[in-house]
């Protein structure tokens, strides 16, 4: 749709925009890891020429946060800083070098606490606080789960394998830096434009945190130059900017530095994990056992679904009759970690994925052959209650095997050389909002003219997802016309019906449901009115080749625009609109909430990989990836999903690393800048072969599923494979570092085990497990109500039903615990 | 935006021009080229000259000359593309050409030049990195603070040489011309550097590095493999430049092994290279020679990749070095 | 062409220099410590230029001087008055798109676009140099250039068919 502003260098992103008297805001931020504050001093700064305001955390005390439950940030600290790089006071002045310089003047006195620096750090209850909320001291979110009777299945498998696997963080690293730029008007309303995925959830932070009217706060996300999931949340720099609009009475900007960029991050928690799977000889699994510990960073960000997400999609590709979760999530000083790409999954499916290639050889299986025969049906609901609509995966096997040569090269390959296979699924949107609401998640209006264009409007973001086509073009279907005919209006909250945003791979599904809808009824008022006039039955009217005529007798009929004309005359302004609400998911435990969606994606890739064993180096020259996307709308659009997916999935695998230094060195960011933070140059990307499966879901618009997320998924656990069979070492670990690689092939030679990766996860008091009954077993989908509610979920918190509603479901009881609804306050 | 400090900026049209402006200065001053290297240093505020001279427009600067047979000089503001794609500079001294052409980005090396590349300065995790961000770590002894956080109880600053073109010129023999309003002098690359990561640089501040002289052609050959982690952006986390003379019965007359990354400046491996001397090139004299380079290749944690497989990595590319001199 | 009116800039004063941009002669005062990036986008408007980094690591800043790419953000403004600067925004003539507009546009090359300008003119200068390129020229002629969203392949074939495209315009032609 908009492909041709961004080649002409038209498309304006936030820092692009500039306004008559606009003033330019820097953030100071903590140069401590955790500390508290003990005095702020800016007389000096707000004496230095040019500086119009200055702003510390006593202007904005309010709190904010994506979550509900976790309204843990501040715009600005105002008594405790939790990483270098926390925002601790800003400054709007005539131009960036001023503020900057300004910053410079503004002086802190810290009183440093000791830093909580890993996830060892953030069990031990001896260090300091970050917060005073959470689970259990820093741990800020845990969960315990079971689903079936684990220990009894397990009991009957064949053989128990158990492998440990560590994954470390990396960011997004979008290209564009994040901007954001507040207008403020005498009358009391304020306009931000931020490069944004969520300007709904913006939009609620920025009211809650300046105390206005959510109608007299305008949010325009501008086009997002890449945001993977890295400009999800709403950031302290958009809500200062907006507050010192209002104080200076001036249009003000910020636009982030690389480095701060990286300090914003949200990115992948770096995660340990456990699996612990029991399997019959032929490989199907009879019960398995999870665990996950994520280092959070120092904020809650999307955290509490990140970590229900570790434990929620292992049963969705293969069938897992019992099934067992549990995962802690612990607060470090460190930029917080959030959703990217895949969000919570890369992780567990990385450990699953690996571990299934290790049992494969273990039973002498052919591991694409065992993944055929143990796949998750269609049409079915999981041990966990998701529920399961179409399942292209057994046809996305086939083809990468079939297309890659798997036959021909699996353990055939001359040493050095090597091929390996992993599947994955992803969720088509989430099946419930973040914050609890029965209202539709996504909302489209279309406008029709009387020229023959239509206009779309809805709150969703184009983050270079081309979600704006998908619009264009789902209008375009159902009303006969072209794509180009359709103005795409998207992102304003003043505008445009909400959206929550383009995250959780939800926009192609909710908003192409939406549209449909929206346009499925502007077709009505059209065929009634045309059908009037021409005297033809609606129901035999045909919208094709912008026309609207006669099945029977084609040449009978009307051009599209006089079609409005004859609605516009007989019935008024022509317009409709459409929404999508989630199907409800049968799961109704606490935790069901997350994992739902309305429909899942699948892939499966095969990597052919290249190990020098002199060096550990890994290249990989191909990777064949098959997907299953239901139906696609614009197969340009998927296969560039697919191949960019295929790319940031190789860069986490080969190279990208968000690591810190030790508390002797205040945990500062190893590398925060685009030369050492590893992202993939041409020379690194492989070739791609991508096969798209269509296998159209009931729920998706036409038939289509999501394409942005979920190729990623079996990219890293592909590779890691492939570079067993390549050298004979497991690299249990992401990034595969040469270091590793090499390390390993020593191992091998002295005898040791040709492997490199955690030995094991820490000994940490789990919470007693939350029982629930598998569809198998008869279950409701809660959980076993044999104990009081109070003993069931009190030390996790946020357990207890909701007074006076009896009907408490699934959704509604994560959904609430996540808005905070539930929870008793902890502490 | 990173943006760059004030300061005040001259254009001389000649080299005269240039180093009366250099001497007018004074000691707070800085030459600039390319400036791939300088800018991004002034914007993290790691040098912050008062003055800075553009080389620019001085002509005398920008040229290649003489011969393969006799020698041939390279003027200080060629840039790294030019000599990449030099046609006579490819043929007859491949090392300096591949050297030139691996350095970052094939649009940085259409800026970089190679008076800039050989005078690179030293590089750090700790140095290399943001004002702000070098705050937190209350800075580091090579600006604006006292420790070396590669090696805390260290005295000497540690960090390491990252130029591409550095060990090769060492390797080569190469000489360069320095020239300031005091006079001119020519000396062997290898005099230019220091093994210290401030004083990285036998040369005084207002001299300039004018030319670059390769020796004749002949009798010899060379070659640079660079060690990183992407083809493409990063600097060198392993240098191997190597220059093997052959007597004519295929032995070897000289051998000049230089490391690049794995110290402040070039490292020049001479124990290594004498164990080759009236030797043939084969597989186990490559190999002795390869394990004579890696023992006292002492990488810190200055760069990219872990300090252990850095070390590994020095036997592994001094032997596919030599291996490719053996052809 | 050289009309640099105020060669020796003071931190105080404001450098006052002549620029071919785009094809049209352009005179700018502006503080002597701005980058050309900074030049093109703040005092020119021409914001069709990116940044990602300004420190020469991603290639996003790229623009044409005299034909080669460089990377504005580590160009000093005042160190290029008088030359010829080439930004996306004059890529296209006449209301027509650039060969390479166009299959950037068709191929889905450009996915959220921010790197796209960059990407496109050091397409634009390799195509002048070497009208056929092979896959492993793109490659390396693209390889300071950054890109998150495609995995660079469908800018390797935008590249290709635009190759493709001015050589049949080319030939048609000449």
């Amino acid at each position: 749709m908009d492909a041709t502003a961004k080649v002409t260098g038209e498309t304006r992103f936030a820092d692009d925009l500039t306004f008559p008297r606009m003033l330019s805001c820097k953030l100071l931020r903590s140069r401590l890891p955790h500390a508290r504050i003990a005095r702020i001093d800016t007389s000096r700064a707000e004496a230095h020429p040019g500086v119009v305001a200055v702003m510390t955390g006593r202007d904005l005390p309010i709190p904010f946060g994506i979550l509900p439950v976790s309204q843990d940030e501040h715009a600005l600290c105002p008594d405790h800083v939790r990483f270098v790089g926390d925002p601790v006071a800003a400054v709007a002045a005539v131009d960036e070098d001023t503020a900057g310089e300004a910053c410079e003047l503004i002086e802190v006195e810290y009183e440093p606490l000791d830093a909580v620096s890993s996830i060892e750090d953030g069990l031990d209850p001896e260090k300091p606080l970050l917060h005073d909320y959470g689970d259990d001291h820093n741990v800020h979110k845990r969960v315990a789960l079971e689903f079936g009777d684990v220990d009894g299945e397990m009991a009957r498998a064949d053989v128990v394998r158990e492998d440990v696997f560590w994954y470390e963080g990396n960011t997004h690293l979008p290209m564009e830096q994040h901007s954001a730029l507040a207008q403020w008007s005498p009358d009391g309303r304020l306009t931000i434009w931020s490069s944004t995925q969520t300007p709904h959830y913006l939009h609620r932070a920025i009211a809650k945190v300046l105390e206005l009217p959510p109608a007299h706060v305008r949010v325009i996300a501008t086009p997002n130059g890449g945001g993977f999931g890295g400009k999800s949340d709403p950031f302290s720099h958009e809500i200062v900017v907006a507050a010192l609009a209002r104080k200076t009475g001036r249009p003000v900007k910020i636009t982030l530095t690389r480095e701060e960029v990286f300090y914003c991050h949200r990115g992948r928690h770096p995660t340990l994990m456990k699996i612990r799977t029991g399997v019959r000889k032929d490989g199907s699994i009879v019960a398995m056992d999870f665990t996950s510990f994520l280092d959070g960073g120092a904020y809650g960000s999307y955290g509490v679904a990140s970590t229900y997400y570790t434990g929620a999609l292992q049963t969705v590709t293969y069938e897992v009759p019992a099934y067992r979760f549990r995962g802690a999530r612990v607060f470090t000083n460190k930029p917080p970690c959030g959703p990217k790409r895949g969000h919570g999954t890369p992780q567990p499916r990385f450990a699953l994925e690996c571990h299934l290639d290790k049992i494969a050889e273990q039973l002498d299986l052919d591991p694409a052959d065992m993944r055929g025969r143990i796949l998750q049906p269609a049409n079915s609901v999981t041990a966990n209650w998701l529920r399961i609509g179409s399942m292209g995966l057994g046809a996305c096997l086939d083809a990468t095997v079939e297309r890659s040569g798997w036959k021909e090269k699996f353990r055939k390959l001359p040493f050095g050389r090597g091929v390996g296979i992993a599947c994955s699924s992803y969720i088509s949107g989430a099946g419930l909002p973040i914050y609890w609401n029965s209202m539709p998640h996504s909302g489209v209006q279309l406008k029709l003219d009387r020229s023959g264009g239509v206009a779309a409007f809805c709150g969703s973001t184009d983050i270079g997802q081309g979600s704006d086509s998908v619009l264009a073009y789902c209008v375009a279907e159902v009303l006969g016309i072209e794509p180009l005919d359709i103005r795409v209006v998207t992102g304003d909250t003043d505008l445009t019906p909400v959206d929550l945003g383009s995250y959780s791979s939800r926009v192609t599904l909710m908003t192409g449901n939406a549209a449909i809808q929206a346009a499925e009824r502007a077709k009505h008022t059209l065929a009634t009115a045309v059908s009037a006039k021409l005297g033809v039955p609606a129901g035999r009217l045909v919208f094709a080749d912008r026309r609207v005529f006669d099945a029977e007798e084609p040449d009978r009929g009307v051009s599209f625009a006089e079609a409005v004309q004859i609605a516009e005359s007989s019935q008024g302004t022509v317009g409709s609109v459409g929404s999508y609400v989630p199907p409800r998911s049968p799961g109704r435990y606490k935790g069901a909430g997350v994992g739902p969606s309305p429909a899942y994606s699948y892939s499966c890739a095969v990597a052919e990989v290249e190990v020098d064993p002199e060096t550990g180096i890994v290249r990989v020259p191909k990777i064949w990836i098959a997907h299953d996307v239901g139906q696609s709308i614009n197969p340009l659009l998927v296969i560039g999903q697919v191949e960019g997916s295929v790319y940031m999935g190789l860069g986490e695998i080969l190279m990208e690393e968000m690591t810190y230094r030790d508390e002797m060195r205040n945990v500062v960011h190893h590398h925060p800048s685009m030369l050492e933070y590893k992202s993939p140059t041409t020379f690194e990307m492989c070739d791609v072969e991508t096969i798209l499966v269509s296998d159209p879901d009931p729920n998706g618009p036409f038939g289509a599923k999501e394409a942005g997320q979920g190729p990623l998924l079996p990219v890293m656990p592909a590779v890691a494979n492939a570079v067993y069979d390549a050298v004979g070492v497991r690299i249990d670990e992401v990034p595969c570092s040469p270091h590793k690689v090499l390390r390993a092939l020593r191992d091998k030679m002295k005898g040791k085990a040709a492997r490199f990766g955690p030995a094991g996860i820490p000994d940490y008091a789990f919470p007693e497990l939350s029982r629930v009954l598998t569809p198998a077993q008869g279950g409701t989908g809660r959980e076993i109500d044999d104990r009081p509610h109070s003993e069931v979920g009190g030390p996790v918190g946020g357990r207890a039903p909701r007074a006076g509603d009896p009907t408490e479901q699934a959704g509604e009881t994560t959904a609430a615990e996540i808005a905070g609804l539930t929870s008793e306050k902890r502490r | 935006m990173m943006r760059l400090p004030r300061f005040r900026f001259l254009e001389p049209e000649n080299l005269t021009e240039a180093l009366v402006m250099r001497a007018d200065a004074g000691t707070d001053a800085s030459f600039v080229a390319g400036g791939t290297d300088l800018w991004p240093n002034m914007k993290r505020r790691q040098q912050t000259p008062a003055t800075v001279i553009g080389l620019s427009r001085v002509r005398e600067l920008g040229a290649i000359s003489g011969s393969p047979r006799e020698g041939m000089s390279i003027g200080a503001t060629v840039t790294l593309t030019a000599i990449a794609e030099h046609p006579v500079l490819r043929q007859h001294y491949r090392a300096v050409a591949h050297a030139a052409g691996v350095v970052s980005t094939p649009i940085l090396r259409n800026m970089g030049t190679i008076g800039g590349n050989l005078l690179l300065d030293t590089r750090c995790n700790y140095y290399d990195q943001s004002y702000e961000w070098r705050k937190a770590i209350s800075f580091c002894m090579k600006r604006d603070g006292e420790i070396c956080w590669v090696a805390p109880s260290s005295k000497r600053c540690w960090a390491v040489q990252s130029s591409d073109g550095a060990p090769v010129a060492v390797a080569l023999g190469a000489d360069v011309t320095l020239v300031s309003a005091g006079g001119e002098r020519r000396i062997p690359a290898a005099a230019l550097y220091r093994n210290d990561g401030i004083e990285y640089l036998a040369k005084a501040p207002d001299e300039l590095l004018v030319s670059y002289h390769l020796p004749a052609a002949t009798g010899w050959r060379a070659t640079y493999h660079k060690l990183r982690r992407r083809e493409a952006f990063d600097f060198p986390v392993l240098g191997v430049a190597a220059r093997i003379d052959l007597a004519d019965d295929g032995t070897v007359r000289a051998a000049r092994i230089v490391l690049g990354a794995v110290a402040s400046h070039p490292m020049e491996m001479t124990a290594a290279a004498d164990t080759l001397a009236g030797r043939r090139l084969d597989a186990t004299n490559i190999g002795v020679a390869a394990d004579a380079a890696y023992r006292p290749a002492k990488p810190m944690d200055n760069t990219d990749f872990t300090l252990g497989w850095r070390k590994e990595m020095v036997r592994v590319h001094v032997q596919r070095a030599l291996e490719e001199l053996a052809g | 062409m050289t009309e640099l009116v105020s060669i020796e800039s003071s931190s105080q004063c404001k450098a006052h220099a002549a620029f071919v941009v785009n094809g049209e002669r352009v005179e700018v005062a502006f503080a002597p410590q701005k980058t050309l990036l900074e030049l093109l986008r703040e005092e020119l408007g021409l914001t069709g230029t990116k940044h990602g980094c300004e420190l020469g690591e991603c290639g996003t800043c790229t623009v044409l001087v005299d034909g080669t790419p460089i990377l504005s953000c580590l160009a000093l403004a005042v160190q290029y008055a008088g030359r010829r600067v080439d930004t996306v925004e004059g890529m296209a003539q006449g209301g027509e798109l650039h060969p390479l507009q166009e299959s950037f546009a068709d191929l889905g090359a450009a996915q959220c676009g921010y790197c796209t300008p960059g990407f496109l003119l050091t397409a634009q200068a390799l195509l002048e140099r070497n009208p056929s390129p092979s896959r492993d020229e793109i490659r390396e002629a693209l390889s300071g250039n950054l890109c998150r969203c495609t995995g660079y392949l469908k800018i390797f074939e935008a590249v290709e068919r635009a190759a493709e495209h001015m050589r049949a315009i080319g030939s048609s032609h000449g």
